[in-house]
């Protein structure tokens, strides 16, 4: 128990820290790899809730595959660091005013006083053979099959959108086509046999001798 | 009732599922010059999807796949008229999309996956269930705003559309959790209904914390004061036939998911949200009437008095018990109408090159296309609530609700703003009357959005003559 709430406090602390520092840093780059610092360290609150297939799901998907995708973005984008923080200092009262109500709220709602162990007991430790991914893909498949298939059509529309408003065929681009590169023949594509009149048989200097 | 297997509750689903794959793959195999084939699989599609929801239809409620899918009268009501709209705002569409050369595949596949969204909400019965239906919904909708890609308007609406509504999915997320929390985590809307009742006072307070975020997801989905900001620029960048789409069909789907959770779900907390629901329908009533006048703008004009319907309907809410919801259901069918005449006109007159928006657009429609006119003039007198067209009787029965529940003064101020409003429905009329056209031309000609423009306005004036068909239908389903 004390050594679980030791892990439970250090997660914790690199969460609220790199979520501080993802706010915060100037260079945009550093920005994200705190964010998936912040990621690896909510895995990590996730593993010590017993929640370990989504556990390891977060640092796969989210960290592995979406982050690296969002730091290539970043690095490619020339972001103006300067023309986002114009209006900082501006709205800076207002941010800070609407952040400390919306923190006093939270703070006083989301306490032991309406969500602590007596209302809400730990639960009761699985033991070690018990498969999380199992039980999670019973539940998906059964009681919540019809979201499960929602969600699957809603990452169609992302396939669908994302396909319309970026896929486009410029006109001198210099792309190749695989299916057109395998249809290549060696008929009229690689060579061209041409018809040329063979040239009258030129008269050597020996013969000319003779 | 006889044996009903849990496959024939989601037919309406799974047949606008269907449709939009099979638009999908279809469309790979035609020439540019066949895509006309898309729009007639759409409509064919559709009419058979109506024909089975009717088929499929339920005298009371079930539930069916674990909790998450419900059947009932308002669901199958709500069913039918947005496919009877989608149907409707497909037709319109045709011309202008071939002109522009967006006459795609894709159009049609989103516009059926955001249908499918919208019938997803209406038959929600779980917090997941809702949210994914309304992200289906979204999606879609933020695609079919940046249509037309080479146009930058439309990207930057795209854009902000995207923005806000991940802001507001956002606080509707962290709502909907804070209530998973506080009812003894449950995802079933009748489960959380049944934990509101037992629940023991100590945990109100996060209820209402809860609700507050809930209700403000609510307002930013229909576009409620002071979460409206997106509305106008929204309308005003995006392709006049996606427009017409967006600003009629989801509000019928935003009214369901209103009912779902905030009556069905939280029924008990009545007395908290419906304070909250009087505020932003006193704001949207006065901001968008009074800003709609200003507008010079068409297409921004009706964003205006859609925040302002918005505001109308909310009153439906705040009148409560089974009339009230019965009234805002009558109200949201048929504003859902009125709108696709409206927009739909403005998509009659766009031609390649030409977007109608502006009110001078307007100018002496009377003189180019006396049908047109009369048509808009009427589709514009329903919005200002003028008998015999429907939007008379929509307003009367919000009203009626109002007083029925007491409160008078809020329908005093429903009806002050309305009076207000009709200022600007009017003007419009006066424009397309009284004043000279700017250009000769004849309106494009387009004989099938002729026909949908005169059976859609029609409409509005038959269910103004005889609203009981609709009105018993809406009583039923809140019986």
């Amino acid at each position: 128990m004390g050594f679980e709430k030791i892990l439970f406090y250090c997660f914790s602390a690199i969460v609220i820290g790199s979520a501080l520092m993802v706010v915060t840093r100037r260079n945009p780059v550093q920005a994200v790899l705190f964010l998936v610092l912040s990621f690896v360290g909510s895995a990590g609150l996730w593993l010590l809730l017993e929640a370990e297939f989504l556990a390891i799901t977060l640092v796969l998907v989210y960290v592995g595959a979406v982050m690296v995708l969002f730091l290539f973005v970043v690095m490619m984008l020339d972001i103006e660091i300067a023309a986002l923080r114009a209006g900082f200092i501006r709205y800076l009262p207002l941010g800070l005013l609407i952040a400390a109500l919306l923190f006093a709220e939270i703070f006083f709602i989301v306490g032991p006083e309406h969500f602590g162990l007596e209302i809400f007991p730990k639960p009761n430790p699985q033991p070690a053979d018990f498969s999380n991914t199992a039980a999670l893909g019973k539940l998906l498949y059964t009681a919540y099959l019809y979201p499960l298939e929602i969600a699957a059509v809603i990452l169609l529309v992302a396939i669908v959108a994302a396909i319309r408003l970026t896929l486009r065929r410029r006109p001198g681009n210099k792309s190749l086509d695989p299916a057109q590169q395998v249809r290549v023949r060696k008929g009229p594509d690689r060579i061209r046999i041409l018809p040329m009149a063979s040239e009258p048989k030129p008269v050597l200097p020996k013969e000319k001798a003779s | 009732m006889s044996f009903y297997h849990p496959l024939l509750s989601v037919v309406p689903e799974i047949a606008v599922l269907f449709l939009g794959c099979a638009i999908l793959l279809v469309d790979l195999y035609l020439r540019a010059d066949q895509k006309g084939i898309n729009s007639i699989i759409a409509s064919v599609g559709l009419l058979i999807a109506i024909v089975l929801t009717l088929s499929t239809s339920v005298s009371e409620r079930a539930v069916f796949w674990g909790g998450n899918f419900v059947r009932d009268p308002m669901s199958d009501l709500l069913d039918l008229s947005i496919l009877v709209l989608c149907l409707l705002s497909l037709a319109y569409a045709k011309r202008y999309l071939r002109e522009r050369g967006l006459l795609r595949g894709e159009y049609y596949a989103l516009v059926l996956f955001a249908t499918l969204g919208m019938l997803v909400m209406v038959s929600a019965n779980s917090l997941l269930s809702l949210y994914l239906g309304l992200e289906l919904l979204a999606l879609c909708l933020y695609a079919l705003v940046a249509f037309d890609r080479d146009e930058k308007r439309g990207s930057e609406a795209a854009m902000k559309y995207f923005v806000l509504g991940a802001l507001g999915s956002g606080l509707l997320l962290y709502g909907m959790s804070m209530l998973y929390g506080a009812t003894g985590g449950s995802v079933a809307l009748s489960a959380i209904a049944r934990a509101v009742i037992d629940q023991p006072f100590h945990n109100h307070p996060v209820l209402v914390f809860g609700l507050v975020f809930l209700v403000v997801g609510i307002a930013f989905k229909f576009g409620a004061v002071p979460f409206h900001m997106w509305v106008p620029d929204v309308y005003e960048g995006a392709p006049n036939p996606v427009v017409l789409f967006l600003g009629s069909v989801p509000k019928i789907a935003a009214f369901a998911f209103a009912v779902r959770l905030l009556v069905e779900g939280l029924g008990n907390l009545q007395a908290h949200w419906q304070e909250m629901l009087m505020i932003l329908s006193v704001l949207s009533l006065a901001l968008g009437n009074l800003i709609a006048i200003a507008q010079t703008n068409l297409k921004r004009m009706l964003a205006y008095s859609t925040i302002s319907h918005v505001g109308f309907l909310f009153l439906g809410f705040i009148g409560g018990a089974s009339f009230g919801y019965a009234s805002a259901m009558f109200y949201a069918i048929v504003y859902a109408l009125m709108a696709a005449g409206a927009f739909g006109v403005l998509v009659l007159l766009s031609h390649k090159g030409f977007e109608a928006e502006n009110l001078a657009d307007l100018r002496g429609l009377n003189d180019r296309d006396p049908w047109y006119a009369a048509m808009m003039a009427l589709l514009l007198f329903s919005m200002a609530g003028v008998p015999p067209a429907v939007g008379f009787i929509a307003k009367l029965l919000v009203l009626q609700a109002l007083v029925d529940a007491g409160l008078w003064q809020l329908a005093v101020v429903a009806v002050l703003f309305s009076v207000i409003g009709a200022f600007y429905y009017l003007r419009v009329i006066k424009i397309m009357y009284f004043d000279a056209p700017l250009t000769k031309d004849p309106v494009p000609a387009d004989g099938t959005g002729r026909a949908v423009l005169s059976l859609n306005s029609l409409a509005v004036l038959f269910l103004g003559l005889f609203p009981a068909s609709l009105l018993s239908l809406c009583q039923a389903a809140f019986g």
